[in-house]
């Protein structure tokens, strides 16, 4: 409610040019890992407005992300063979845009018809959504089909992958907190209710997925132009469950908590390389221990109810 | 009487049960009406198909002039109808600050756009409201529990809570359901003054149903009776406290004094 959220903003911004300045001093593996972190805060704090804050279950947001990914990464491959040089960061900035406002047509157009299914449903399709858009990608020859696309130019640094996650943190939790947002928590709540004092459920829940499908796009452009190859399988719905895990872990509706989770769940299968097969049995376990010790998330501490 | 809420033969039917059954009711500006009956009369009913949460199977509603057939709950909120629930239906996850001003958002028109450029005038409207809901919270007693959740509230002030929500969508017409059940003999004197204090202050119209007969006879102006979903009587409080159909359906003999 004040401009310490603007403060914010511009601190992380901060943070994340300088750092980037001296990447060039950074071990390449750590550096790769630090924008990893960068891109799964953006998928995870999106995510959590569909899952958390508005109280929906989407299991589609890989499904957002590919969208993203592939049209940012055709958009740059294309384009930058027919500029100079010194023009790349734009097409880098308006191919991630434009990966991100594809993103969000595929938002409103999974949410729209589904918004009237609730729980396991809701979950249902978007996962079939998911796995729609893979199997689409793994046919379509203009992107490489199954055998995925490769060459695009690597254009996220730490300081892109930071500076979108600020914008993220800012854009989701500005919205969430002001008098407007408060409905998105109104319709978790309590539909019924919710409408009772003028508040639209479905256009909120139509919204969450669009925002949240969006920045799911601009993660999926920073992703492609990190990895430089993109392939299908990269987007099936273990890539969904990683998200929601991030979710869950933090707590569901809490940012900070969802921000630490997604540190924690990019740094794990760092340390678990040699255990990579296993990781879905450890997140079953993660889930079913969380579920009996701490249903609220791990990292929420506090009430969300202080939110401002 | 030009009035602000009108039915006419308004009808739902579930399946094969008649929960409403053909009723005429007009509520006028500043008016206070109570709604009376047994146990399913279909009371609750009423209010859902008031609040457009149901669509009657039959006859007509409309609010200060117009239909609202085909109106959503939440248009019919912004239009001016305003409402508490019978099993409280408070926001669990807000605090008693954040549950008022979840129903002050229709007021707030861009929310998205302002909220991001979170600009002076988006700034100065946010603490206007902010001061507007600590007012309603002030008026009402609620102000100490600001940032504590909803529903740690006691249950006469989770109750009031939900008036004072009710409240901030700035409603024309507001339905009470039951909002005397479970409160204590000095709780519900408090609530009878805070229901007058309301009609006065906000001046609005109040559809109250409540079982607690003192209250009901003390500050309606006019009661209707249901029984079976069908209005069996309607009158000034003391011809339907006298009223034989109504006695029989509904209050007792032992009622009557
Ligand atoms: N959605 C529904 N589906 C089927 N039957 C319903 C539905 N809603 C209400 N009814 C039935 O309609 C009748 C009227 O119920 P309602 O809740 O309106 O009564 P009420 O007058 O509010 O009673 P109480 O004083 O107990 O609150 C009841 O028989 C109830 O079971
Ligand atoms: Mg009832």
């Amino acid at each position: 409610m004040n401009s310490g959220a603007k403060r914010f903003l511009l601190a992380a911004i901060l943070v994340a040019a300088v750092l980037s300045y001296f990447s060039a001093s950074f071990n390449r593996y750590y550096l790769g890992v630090l924008i990893d972190i960068g891109i799964n805060i953006i998928l995870a704090v999106s995510l959590n407005l569909i899952n958390g804050h508005t109280g929906q279950f989407s299991l589609g947001h890989a499904g957002f992300m590919a969208v993203g990914a592939y049209t940012a990464a055709k958009i740059s491959i294309v384009f930058s063979a027919l500029v100079p040089p010194q023009f790349t960061p734009v097409i880098f900035t308006l191919a991630l845009l434009v990966g991100g406002l594809l993103a969000a047509i595929a938002g409103l157009a999974v949410g729209v018809p589904t918004l009237r299914l609730r729980g396991d449903y809701l979950a249902i399709v978007t996962l079939g959504f998911g796995e729609i858009i893979r199997v689409v990608l793994q046919n379509m020859e203009s992107v490489g089909a199954a055998s995925g696309l490769k060459n695009i130019p690597h254009e996220t640094n730490l300081f892109w992958a930071w500076m979108f996650a600020a914008v993220t943190v800012f854009v989701i939790t500005a919205i969430v907190n002001s008098t407007y947002g408060r409905g998105f928590i109104a319709v978790h709540d309590d539909e019924i209710a919710a409408s009772s004092v003028g508040i639209n459920p479905v256009r909120y829940k139509v919204t969450a997925f669009v925002f949240g499908a969006f920045f799911a796009g601009i993660a999926g452009g920073l992703y492609a132009h990190h990895k430089q190859f993109l392939s299908p399988t990269g987007f099936d719905f273990i890539k969904s469950i990683d998200i929601v895990m991030m979710v869950i872990l933090g707590g569901m509706g809490r940012t900070a908590g969802v921000i630490i989770a997604a540190i924690l769940l990019t740094l794990l299968p760092e340390f678990l390389r040699g255990f990579a097969e296993y990781r879905m049995i450890l997140y079953s376990l993660l889930i079913i221990v969380l579920m009996i010790v701490r249903p609220q998330g791990l990292f929420s501490f506090g009430k969300r109810a202080a939110a401002k | 009487m030009n009035s602000l809420l009108q039915l006419e033969n308004v009808t739902i039917r579930f399946g094969g049960l008649t929960a409403v059954s053909a009723v005429d009711l007009q509520i006028g500006p500043s008016e206070l009406v109570g709604l009376i009956g047994p146990n399913s009369a279909g009371k609750t009913t009423l209010f859902n198909l008031i609040t457009g949460v149901y669509q009657p199977t039959d006859g007509n509603i409309s609010f200060a002039g117009a239909p609202t057939a085909k109106l959503k709950a939440h248009q019919l909120a912004r239009l001016g109808i305003a409402r508490t629930f019978q099993n409280i239906r408070l926001f669990a996850s807000l605090s008693v600050f954040d549950n008022v001003r979840a129903a002050t958002q229709l007021h707030r028109a861009r929310g998205i756009r302002d909220a991001l450029l979170r600009g002076k005038s988006f700034r100065r409207g946010e603490e206007q409201n902010a001061a507007h809901v600590m007012e309603l919270l002030e008026i009402f007693h609620l102000g100490k529990f600001r940032d504590e959740p909803a529903k740690s509230l006691s249950y006469g002030d989770q109750r009031r809570l939900e008036i004072v929500r009710a409240l901030a969508t700035k409603p024309k017409l507001l339905l009470l359901d039951e909002p005397a059940a479970g409160m204590n003999s000095t709780e519900k004197i408090e609530l009878t003054r805070l229901i007058r204090f309301i009609k006065e202050k906000f001046q609005i119209s109040i559809l109250l149903v409540e079982h607690d007969m003192p209250l009901v006879m003390e500050i309606c102006e006019r009661i209707a009776v249901l029984d079976y979903g069908i209005k069996i009587a309607e009158g000034k409080p003391g011809e339907v406290r006298k009223n034989p159909k109504v006695i029989a359906a509904y209050l007792g003999e032992e009622t009557v004094t």
